[in-house]
């Protein structure tokens, strides 16, 4: 088995006097693909910001010491009117970074940028280019773990599929640990290894079959599961 | 002991006062603070008022109550949660009303525009020291903040201090207004630092092309500042000049973004 490569332990999250998040544990391993579920105001964005230690919390996350993370936000308050083309933001990280030049090539041919796309300016990229810029901007720097935030929240169904064919493919061929915050229970189904439930209840994980049932699901939203069911004429 | 020359090193001091102001408006630009930029350019003022009043260098009393000031307005920020303009309609007020209180009358109007006086071979080198520490500063910067100014958040996640970053662009941006107050004055330090980034602004959408248009942009609006005021205005100040060509320039690039 893989070792552990996050381990979470009674986590509590609060906003002044509003708990978000209380006494969570939970282990990731290497390789894994953890998917984090539950019904709006959960605190699934607010766990992947915990892990990145970027919001204050109680308890103990403790990365181990070969994790490199790579964060895929959301969606991201940026300016998009900046006078910024694609590629002065990768390079403005591998500067920071102290990354190779060849990297951030590497990383655009990876990720399907071309040079047009490198040469565009942020402002005129759509959404699907744009999340993709922002896959590229979370390569850079050869993270091992993966944070995906809703990474396909406001794309089509087509580029969704391009976005989730590329995580997939990150984590198979490099063995990526990938954390990925998803509503769409079909693609947490197709990718994940591992579920973690956050909901007002005590937080449940498992692997998908034992996690994703009608029962369990009623319980996480608070309304029986609905499917699509196609009739025939 | 003041150099010779005429008004020649003063030239010169103010164009690596317009090649800083150019760079750091940029990202003064970008980071949405060109209001705040104004008031502290206003928090020289009472430096200014009690350094007259006790007959000593005013730059120095500028600089105090200038960098007193930047770290009462971060803290303000960083503490309180108020946002940019409820600190600085605070802060501009209670600047503008202090200065105004304890500057001696007949030194109101230097304190406000800045006057054309011989410099001292310190004050050229000072200001130079200045100047040059600012462009290394922003260049050393630039990817932290263009990361910080794209996404505080994503920055972080890569180690960026973006507090520290903006406590430090403050202070380099004070800098700056220290080196224009003799030349602009506390009402249009700012002005120079704002209006070449905003014309930049108009003209490019990549960063490094910004960054030297913006140069390019407050250096013209110093030279044909010099020049106009000496061969039409011949004001004791020469920032009205400067920053009537500067505004004219930033029209210009509104009619070359229309084209």
């Amino acid at each position: 088995m893989a070792h552990s490569i996050l381990s979470v332990t009674k986590v509590k999250i609060a906003f002044g006097d509003r708990v978000v998040i209380q006494d969570l544990s939970f282990e990731a391993h290497a390789g894994d693909c953890l998917a984090v579920i539950g019904p709006n105001g959960s605190g699934k964005t607010v766990l992947l910001k915990a892990l990145l230690n970027l919001i204050p919390y109680e308890g103990e996350i403790r990365w181990s010491p070969e994790a490199r993370l790579g964060y895929v936000p959301q969606k991201i308050a940026a300016d998009r009117q900046l006078p910024l083309r694609l590629r002065d933001l990768l390079e403005a990280k591998a500067t920071v970074l102290k990354l190779s030049g060849t990297e951030l090539d590497q990383v655009s041919s990876e990720v399907g940028l071309t040079r047009e796309l490198l040469d565009t300016s942020i402002g005129h990229l759509s959404g699907g280019q744009f999340q993709k810029a922002l896959i590229a901007f979370a390569l850079l720097g050869q993270p091992n773990v993966l944070l995906f935030d809703e990474p396909t929240a406001s794309l089509d169904e087509l580029t969704e599929e391009h976005v989730y064919e590329l995580l997939h493919s990150l984590q198979r061929d490099k063995g990526m640990t990938v954390i990925l915050v998803s509503h769409d229970l079909s693609v947490v189904y197709r990718y994940a290894n591992m579920v973690l439930c956050l909901s007002k209840g005590k937080p449940c994980m498992g692997p998908p079959k034992d996690i994703l049932t009608p029962a369990m699901l009623e319980e996480l939203y608070a309304a029986p599961a609905r499917y699509y069911r196609h009739i025939e004429d | 002991m003041n150099l010779p020359g005429g008004h020649g090193f003063l030239l010169l001091l103010a164009l690596f006062f317009a090649l800083a102001a150019g760079l750091v408006g940029c990202f003064a630009l970008l980071k949405r603070m060109v209001l705040a930029s104004d008031v502290i350019s206003h928090l020289a003022l009472p430096g200014l008022g009690i350094a007259f009043l006790l007959k000593i260098n005013p730059l120095v009393g500028g600089g105090a109550t200038l960098f007193l000031g930047t770290l009462l307005v971060w803290q303000l920020q960083k503490k309180t949660g108020l946002t940019t303009d409820a600190t600085i309609g605070v802060v501009f007020a209670a600047a503008l009303a202090i200065g105004a209180a304890v500057t001696p009358r007949e030194d109101l109007i230097e304190a406000l525009f800045g006057e054309l006086q011989h410099i001292s071979l310190l004050g050229f080198i000072l200001g130079l020291a200045a100047t040059l520490f600012v462009v290394l500063s922003v260049f050393l910067l630039k990817d932290r903040l263009a990361l910080s100014v794209f996404s505080p958040e994503l920055a972080a996640t890569i180690g960026v201090n973006v507090a520290r970053i903006d406590l430090y662009f403050l202070l380099v941006f004070s800098l700056t207004v220290l080196v224009g107050l003799r030349f602009m004055g506390t009402l249009l330090a700012s002005a120079l630092i704002i209006l070449p980034a905003a014309t930049a602004r108009q003209l490019t959408d990549k960063l490094s092309h910004f960054l030297l248009v913006s140069s390019i942009t407050a250096l013209v609006s110093v030279l044909a500042g010099f020049l106009f005021n000496a061969l039409v205005f011949r004001l004791s100040t020469v920032g009205p000049a400067i920053v009537i060509f500067s505004a004219l320039l930033f029209g210009l690039s509104l009619v070359r973004r229309r084209t």
